[in-house]
């Protein structure tokens, strides 16, 4: 297993995810700087990612599509607010119109990447999730995230499991 | 029972403690709006609001039993859920699957 930690706050609506990667520095960042390689990860396979725009300077706007099983594409953007490479990258990751305009009805996601190297010709990469609301969370959650899932997933989990005693109890 | 889970509204619905606990009791089917709202120290009113809430969210239905209504929890509607969610919850670690599987890929070297 590549990811070594996943950390979550749900006071500080953060998420963070820690990977360890056999590579430098500078390859873990040719994954966000290279439009061709960030295609290959950030969508799954059954929802591949467009880099339609790509520049990782501060104050660039990146625009991307993914495109559905269905034929639909659903649109979205980062904006570049910090980018020191090889070291850190930060951006607010929204989602966009078909036109690749900003959908302001729709909550922003900031997220900051950080990587440094770990000796042994290691690199750790840090993914932070930030999130402005509870409610955006759980508007995102919705569309595809994480933390309030695991909790929903587990009071589902403990529902399911105490249907399963009720119904044998009733029989 | 409906087909699709709007994502939002079930989340909204099991972000409360007393929604989540309805659910919980609604699971044997067996209870009305009226003997729900015992169990808590709310007005029927405020109950039924919940279970309003949780109907719409399509996490509970209302069936009649001869001449009593009861709420029912939609258990399938739940392991569906469940279900759409695990593949959520792997949305970042499949991310980085796919990093680690570029990483290794030879062809990539070079780049």
């Amino acid at each position: 297993m590549t990811v070594t930690a996943v950390r979550k706050d749900p006071q500080a609506l953060t998420m963070t995810i820690d990977a360890e990667f056999e590579a430098s520095p500078e390859r873990v960042w040719q994954l966000w700087a290279d439009p061709r390689q960030l295609e290959r990860w950030w969508g799954p396979p059954t929802y591949p990612a467009t880099f339609t725009k790509h520049d990782l300077a501060v104050g660039s706007r990146v625009e991307y599509h993914m495109t559905g099983p269905e034929g639909d594409q659903p649109h979205g953007f980062w904006d570049i607010v910090e980018a020191t490479p090889p070291r850190l990258l930060v951006f607010r990751d929204g989602f966009a119109n078909e036109d690749g305009s900003a959908n302001p009805d729709l909550p922003l996601t900031t997220g900051r990447v950080t990587i440094e190297q770990i000796g042994g010709g290691r690199t750790r990469m840090s993914i932070e999730s930030l999130f402005p609301s509870t409610e955006a969370m759980e508007q995102i959650l919705a569309m595809g995230a994480e933390e309030g899932l695991r909790q929903a997933v587990g009071q589902i989990d403990a529902i399911l499991a105490e249907g399963i005693v009720s119904s044998t109890m009733h029989r | 029972m409906q087909t699709t889970l709007d994502f939002d509204r079930v989340f909204r619905a099991l972000a409360d403690s007393t929604r989540r606990d309805i659910v919980r009791r609604a699971i044997g089917g067996e209870e009305g709006v009226a003997e729900l709202a015992g169990h808590y120290p709310m007005s029927f009113a405020a109950v039924q609001k919940h279970v309003a809430i949780l109907e719409r969210a399509g996490l509970v239905t209302k069936a009649r039993i001869g001449r009593r209504k009861v709420v029912r929890t939609n258990v399938e509607g739940l392991r569906r859920a469940r279900g759409l969610l695990d593949r959520y919850e792997e949305l970042w670690r499949g991310r980085v699957d796919r990093m680690t599987a570029l990483l290794d890929d030879p062809k990539e070297i070079d780049a």
